[in-house]
């Protein structure tokens, strides 16, 4: 690594603040998916707005490419850099600069953790709605990189709906910002295209989210089925009689069981099929006629038992197994490939089915759980990423399940974004000339692809898409001026 | 020019496909994406301007332009999902048509947009026009899941997906929805439906304008309407301003918002009779027909008075509509461009974007969809323009000319 720039980042942040060392870089080598690794050239952790723009300024006079990360936390490799760029690190920067309770907003560091937020806004009444099941440890800026979902984004809507206004740097250094404090686009939508760019567009610097007043009352069913098909066209009728619940989450038996044999057991039947978690808000006495036609559906659609939660304790002991099913499957195997798919609701039985197949055909242990009430799917595979020829299996057989979901009429990924880890799929969703339109977006960002380069778009599938203006005169930053590595 | 446009687009289309507007300019009317982008491509090689048309109920057909687009030709329900609650309609599908196909099956698109109701549901996405029910089920761009676009130089990008949840790639569909055509042409939308709701329940208060934004923000938190819209007298056709709720849901859920709202608040609340709310809520949103500029106002809750006063202030007479829960406000009415730039100026200063969602040609022009932008923004957004448009094909005036 050159010690220039070592030296120049060192001048911004401070030394203690940049890592180079093996050791040190290893932290930084992969995010919550073990399947890929990649140790970055430097580390760079800004503490505020100010050193991180100088940063990136800094990166662009020097034509470095660099990786944006949050808690790394990320489940598709995005947040991995190459040996020849430097990550920057945003964990230091977590500051909540305002609550506005009056206007439902708060305002942020890019770096602030998920629940953090939600924390400081409850005794206002108020709280941050997206819920990645991560969000102890997952930052605002990272979920927007990645437009996380989460169990309740059923009703409330994923990040993007709670992004109202951004601060940005782009590649360049240059500070833009897009929306508006009432989330009101200021021109085309750029919060929306921003968002779930993962990265690639720019770094936020401050983020504006929308805050939503905390339901008055609560109520969680969780019911189970003899049959997934049973519980899914439970999941259906409900959508259908027109509610929408706050969260609406399936768990199939290899699931349940995994989560009964840990230490997060929360009671629930392992001899179910399928067990369906339902939560319903809002008003108290409409959460309360919600909650009788939820558990009247469930009962007529074959439900052997449906218990029900009201205090907060009891709500929290059904959810526990929900909420800790990723962790309880590390007892089944020291890796855990979590993986992220989306079908049309109606589609959800067959590609259980379909995904059984796969993985007897490759003799895996898949477990699943998902958010049934809109189609997405993590059929989690538990493997050791030690054994070479099991981790090839598990490679295919991800294959075979994303090919079965786009068969079916879903997406390659719902929630966890596409990064390294299914940039190859992306050809079966998108055509060649909408891949090079994406393509041309991401240059209109970042002439240079500097931004977290190598992630989302493959390049080699795109129509050739003509670059925009200023994307002509420069190279691309293939050769940086200043040797790293 | 014009002939040889026409021959041209006859020759692409098939004699069937080509008309003349009342200018006498070509008109093409195409049945397919694929037809469409073969119009853009062909405008690409030679330079022609081109001007998109729906059904003509929303923006003027006036943009300078060597030839028309319309999207009458592209009007199917292409595929309605009831299980999924998705569905996909080309551009030129009127939204009334929309919702008689999807009221069959027990569903509904949760967008009650200003004007006609057989307007075209490319305009309605083109220029993210949301009416009241925005504050129950979001914007425009809430309802799209995906969309095919042809681009200035006639290539089909296929934004997005069918799904309700999908971070695939970046979301280029929000680029589209609310771009008004400057960053290609939409030609086919896939939409998130609801379940059509059991009950449906409007009422109305009348007031003071302070009286009515008084009790709006004391009833927020407590209620949770799908619509609270603040009507001016003019635009109610009332001697008071209006305050009008809808709620929907379940009839037990709607029966317990309706007693929260009657019993919070102070205001005297009367139950628009059923068999009259369609009507009501129609007459409100075609009110935005009724002057030749129609602007909305991205205004937070607590900046609405301020910003109404702005308004009367600035533009006198006019109609007006806003969220009283949420903030967001639509005026119609006549007034000169310079009258018209100082509300932006000063709605911009306090960080309220304001956004011309339907006037004439000369307006359009010299103020612009959106008029000047923040920062660095504007170079962004031409960057954007260039790629999906390169040869400048599509005549739409998102800045504007003398900013």
């Amino acid at each position: 690594m050159n010690a220039a720039l070592r030296e120049a980042l060192s001048g911004i942040v401070g030394p203690r603040w940049v890592r180079h060392r093996a050791a040190e870089l290893a932290t930084y080598a992969m995010d919550g998916l073990p399947t890929h690794e990649s140790a970055p050239a430097v580390v760079v952790l800004p503490a505020s707005r100010d050193e991180l723009i100088a940063v990136v300024r800094l990166l662009h006079r020097e034509s470095l490419p660099f990786v944006a990360r949050g808690a790394g936390t990320g489940l598709s490799g995005g947040a991995l850099a190459a040996p020849n760029a430097v990550l920057i690190a945003l964990t230091r920067m977590k500051h909540i600069l305002r609550i506005d309770a009056a206007r439902r907003r708060a305002v942020v560091e890019p770096g602030v953790v998920n629940t953090r937020l939600s924390e400081a806004t409850v005794p206002f009444g108020l709280h941050y709605v997206p819920d990645p099941s991560s969000q102890s440890a997952c930052t605002i800026g990272g979920n927007v990189a990645e437009n996380a979902g989460g169990p309740h984004c059923l009703k409330y809507g994923v990040t993007t709906n709670h992004v109202a206004e951004l601060e940005v740097v782009l590649a360049d250094g240059q500070v833009v910002r897009l929306g508006s404090p009432h989330g009101e686009p200021w021109g085309p939508d750029l919060v929306g295209l921003f968002v779930g760019s993962e990265g690639m567009f720019g770094v936020a610097t401050e983020i504006t989210v929308r805050l939503e007043p905390l339901p008055q009352a609560v109520r969680t069913l969780l019911a189970d089925f003899t049959t997934v098909r049973a519980a899914s066209e439970a999941v259906s009728a409900i959508i259908g009689a027109g509610i929408v619940p706050a969260a609406l989450e399936m768990m199939d038996q290899a699931c349940v069981a995994a989560v009964e044999r840990s230490i997060y057991a929360a009671g629930y039947p392992t001899d179910a099929a399928a067990v369906l978690l339902v939560e319903v808000d809002g008003a108290a006495d409409a959460v309360a006629a919600e909650f009788e036609l939820v558990d009247g559906i469930l009962r007529s659609h074959g439900a052997r038992s449906v218990q029900t939660a009201v205090a907060p304790a009891d709500r929290a002991r059904l959810w526990q197994g929900r909420k800790k099913a990723f962790g309880a499957m590390g007892r089944i195997a020291p890796d855990l490939a979590v993986q992220d798919a989306v079908v049309p609701r109606s589609a959800l039985p067959d590609i259980l089915d379909r995904i059984g197949e796969i993985r007897d055909a490759h003799r895996l242990t898949i477990s699943n759980v998902f958010h049934a009430g809109d189609g997405n799917l993590h059929p989690n595979i538990s493997f050791d990423r030690r054994d070479v020829a099991l981790a090839e299996r598990v490679r295919q057989a991800s294959r075979e399940i994303m090919e079965a979901c786009v068969a079916a009429g879903g997406s390659i990924t719902g929630e966890h974004g596409v990064g390294n880890d299914k940039i190859g799929y992306m050809p079966l969703i998108f055509d060649a000339e909408t891949l090079g339109a994406m393509q041309a977006v991401r240059r209109a960002f970042d002439p240079e692809e500097r931004a977290n380069p190598g992630k989302v778009v493959p390049v080699h599938a795109c129509r050739e898409w003509h670059a925009a203006p200023a994307a002509r005169p420069r190279p691309p930053a293939a050769r940086p001026r200043m040797a790293v590595g | 020019m014009n002939d040889a446009i026409a021959m041209r687009l006859r020759a692409l289309l098939g004699p069937h496909a080509v008309e003349r507007d009342p200018d006498g300019l070509p008109r093409a009317v195409p049945d397919s994406p694929d037809a469409m982008a073969a119009i853009c491509g062909a405008a690409h090689a030679e330079g022609w301007k081109i001007r998109v048309e729906g059904r003509t109920t929303w923006l003027p057909a006036d943009a300078p332009a060597d030839l028309a687009l319309s999207t009458r030709g592209l009007e199917a329900v292409t595929s309605v999902s009831p299980a999924d609650l998705v569905a996909s309609a080309q551009a030129g599908a009127s939204l009334d048509l929309v919702r008689r196909r999807l009221a069959e099956q027990g569903m509904w698109l949760a967008l009650d947009p200003p004007g006609r109701p057989e307007r075209s549901l490319g305009s309605i996405a083109a220029t993210a026009t949301a009416g009241p029910l925005r504050l129950g089920f979001g914007p425009v761009r809430d309802h799209v899941l995906g969309a095919t676009i042809v681009t200035g130089d006639g290539r089909l990008v296929h934004a997005g997906g069918r799904v309700v949840k999908n971070v695939a790639g970046y979301d280029l569909t929000k680029l589209h929805v609310g771009g008004f055509g400057g960053f290609g042409i939409i030609a086919e939308l896939h939409l998130r439906l609801r379940a059509l709701p059991r009950a449906d329940v409007t009422l109305v208060a009348h007031g003071s304008r302070d009286a009515l934004t008084g009790a709006a923000r004391d009833l927020s938190g407590t209620v949770n309407p799908a619509a609270l819209e603040l009507l001016s007298p003019a635009l109610a056709a009332e001697p008071d301003w209006v305050l009008a709720g809808r709620f929907l849901g379940t009839e037990a859920g709607v029966q317990s918002e309706v007693q929260r709202l009657v019993h919070g608040g102070g205001l005297q609340w009367q139950q628009v009779p059923a068999d009259r709310a369609a009507a009501f809520w129609g007459l409100a949103a075609r009110a935005a027909l009724g002057g030749p500029v129609t602007l909305r106002l991205g205004v937070l809750a607590d900046g609405l008075d301020e910003t109404i006063d702005l308004i009367e202030r600035e533009l006198t007479e006019g109609l007006l509509s806003a969220g009283a829960v949420n903030g967001m406000l639509r005026w119609t009415g006549d007034a000169a461009v310079e009258r018209l730039r100082a509300v932006r100026r000063t709605a911009a200063a306090r960080e309220i974007p304001m956004t011309i969602e339907r006037a004439p040609w000369a307006v359009r022009h010299a103020l612009g969809h959106f008029g000047a932008y923040r920062e660095g923004v504007g170079q962004l957004v031409g960057r954007l323009r260039e790629s999906f448009d390169p040869g400048g094909c599509l005549s739409v005036a998102l800045e504007g000319a003398m900013e």
